[in-house]
């Protein structure tokens, strides 16, 4: 998605006599309608709300100048605790979703016979709407009668408490975020397929190993699939809300508080909109900046032509 | 190799190292397979479970240890779910929105991808990474000043907010369309134009028929991200005749969180128009989003 398709017909100065904007925005208007009320305006409106405290009872702010911003660093510990929950949960589910989906995809480009059973398979997760999913979760993950404790029952293991202990609450959204990711999958898969077979013909004349071919051929060329997905991954996790918040509800002893649950608490729990406003704010510098961060130091290492 | 090999076989003994490289990729060729079977049945095994624990009665339902085909069978679990909660109210109210929102999100954001890959103007390239910007704004910067908004005007408790907004294009999508509709010939467009057809037409006649994949894959994202949508209702549909099948499935989870067997009833019916409508649409389905996971 980083490297737009160009019109080759930009080249040129042809097109600009012959078409006026008029057609072009005509067709782009509801889009720029549609930015203008529900982006533009949301955008600078919660950025003047992060700066007010919200009446509760007539619902209008009041101008309170940094006092949230000041409040959120210095004096407000569950912003820090759920910031680290965030980073944690993005960087582990980032590590895991990867090398996870890569290695599936890996064995599905090896030619492998029923590949559509086990694609759909491995996509599954994607279609099982996410509050029957997090239901069935919770359910499977019951201290005694879950499948998963049943089944370590069987041979004589207690399991843990899974959603309920906070020693494995985290690891356990975690997993389940990774038994969701099967878009990467099927966009890891399409990569693989482009590679040449013929590159890995000429390694294997000139003696090369598997390791070897891993490393130099096939991770370079897979490097724009690994971009797109990183990159969509961490602002997909930061943003990362519904599951958490229905299985856990960023409990137990707020261990799986993410950043984005913390902020609906306090905007509609709380009824703080000038503070949640703040949060939110952070929350986009924040993926901003990461944002930047990745391209700047991985898109000068993805490699688009073959 | 493997077209060479049975005539290999008949023809005449294999040598050591002929046979040493065949089972090597036999043996290849099976750990693949155990591998993929293994974690293929884990990734199922939520499925199972939420299948195999509607279909139990409730004194099976806790019981040690743990049986994945239940020893006795209660179809009735389904009825009783329907009638626990107003189920056929949320699903009317789900399906309601994702009829609309789809509706919007097709008309909205053909036209507009037209726009953007079809009409050259200037300007253009400068709006179209406004476009792409926009993705990265996360939803929680734009939640508290819309909610203020809908309330405002009296949109809460209905589902104007969910659905109008789709009407004005997505920048995914416009994305994912303008990217198809770059690879369409230009010299269907010019020879339409010699025949004196408007940039209207164009559009409608050969645009729209020719870009009929994109549409389809962009209908089925549409269809799946709202019916599964849960923090949309979560946000603005406050009153219980509003509830989508999401936010009553919680709410009856919240209140009866022990009726395994009813709640995964529930999740079933949930389920299963998903996975019905996917193994229609499977084919744009995987497409869709291998052309989304960008090509060119």
């Amino acid at each position: 998605m980083f490297k737009l398709k160009r019109d080759p017909a930009d080249q040129s100065n042809s097109w600009r006599t012959d078409n006026l904007p008029a057609w072009g925005l005509f067709f782009v208007a509801p889009w720029i309608i549609g930015f203008l009320a529900f982006t533009v305006y949301p955008f600078f409106a919660s950025l003047y709300f992060s700066f007010t405290n919200f009446n509760i009872i007539n619902f209008s702010p009041r101008w309170v100048g940094l006092d949230n911003y000041v409040e959120l660093f210095t004096a407000d510990p569950i912003f820090w605790i759920s910031i680290g929950n965030s980073i944690r949960y993005a960087a582990l589910l980032l590590i895991f979703a990867t090398v996870f989906d890569i290695f599936i995809a890996y064995l599905l480009s090896l030619n492998v016979k029923f590949l559509s059973i086990y694609r759909t398979v491995f996509f599954f997760p994607v279609l099982v709407p996410v509050v029957a999913a997090s239901l069935t979760w919770i359910w499977i993950l019951n201290p005694r009668f879950g499948l998963i404790n049943g089944l370590l029952d069987l041979i004589g293991v207690k399991g843990p408490n899974w959603l309920a202990s906070p020693d494995t609450a985290m690891l356990s959204i975690i997993l389940i975020a990774v038994w969701g990711s099967g878009r990467q999958v099927i966009v890891y898969l399409s990569g693989f397929n482009d590679i040449p077979r013929s590159l890995y013909e000429a390694a294997d004349i000139d003696g090369a190993s598997g390791t070897q071919k891993f490393w130099r051929i096939t991770l370079p060329l897979l490097s724009p699939q690994i971009f797109f997905n990183v990159v969509t991954l961490i602002i997909f996790s930061l943003q990362s809300f519904s599951e958490v918040y229905i299985m856990t509800g960023g409990g137990p002893a707020n261990s799986t508080l993410l950043y984005a649950v913390n902020l609906y608490n306090r905007a509609f729990r709380d009824f703080a909109m000038g503070y949640a406003s703040a949060l939110a704010w952070i929350m986009f510098l924040l993926i901003l900046g990461l944002t930047l961060i990745i391209f700047k130091f991985l898109s000068g290492r993805v490699i688009y032509e073959r | 190799m493997a077209v060479l090999r049975p005539a290999l076989a008949n023809s005449r003994a294999l040598s050591a190292e002929e046979r040493r490289y065949f089972l090597a990729r036999r043996m290849k060729t099976l750990l693949t397979h155990a591998i993929l079977i293994i974690f293929g049945i884990t990734f199922m095994l939520p499925f199972v479970w939420m299948i195999s624990s509607s279909l139990k009665p409730n004194v099976d339902i806790f019981e040690l240890p743990v049986r994945l085909i239940p020893k006795t069978y209660r179809p009735e679990n389904y009825i009783d779910a329907t009638n626990a909660i107003p189920f056929w109210q949320y699903l009317w109210n789900s399906t309601y929105y994702t009829i609309f929102a789809t509706i919007g999100a097709v008309l909205s954001n053909t036209f507009i991808a037209y726009g953007f890959a079809r009409v050259r103007w200037r300007g253009r390239n400068v709006l179209f990474i406004i476009v792409i910007a926009t993705m990265m704004l996360p939803f929680q910067v734009r939640m508290i000043p819309l909610y203020i908004l809908f309330a405002k005007i009296g949109w809460l408790n209905t589902f104007l907010p969910l659905i109008v907004p789709n009407f004005f294009g997505n920048a995914f999508y416009i994305f994912l369309m303008r990217q198809f509709m770059m690879t369409l010939p230009k010299e269907l467009d010019d020879a339409a134009r010699i025949d004196g057809a408007s940039e209207w037409g164009i559009f409608w006649r050969i645009a729209v028929p020719l870009s009929k994949p994109a549409i389809l894959t962009v209908a089925i994202f549409e269809i799946i991200h709202t019916w599964h949508d849960f923090v949309g209702p979560l946000v603005y549909l406050r009153h219980p005749t509003k509830y989508t099948l999401s936010i009553g499935l919680r709410l009856y989870f919240t209140q009866y969180g022990a009726e395994w067997g009813l709640l995964m009833a529930a999740a079933a019916m949930f389920t299963i128009p998903m996975v019905i409508f996917f193994f229609f649409a499977q084919r744009s389905f995987i497409e869709g989003i291998t052309l989304t996971g960008l090509k060119g």
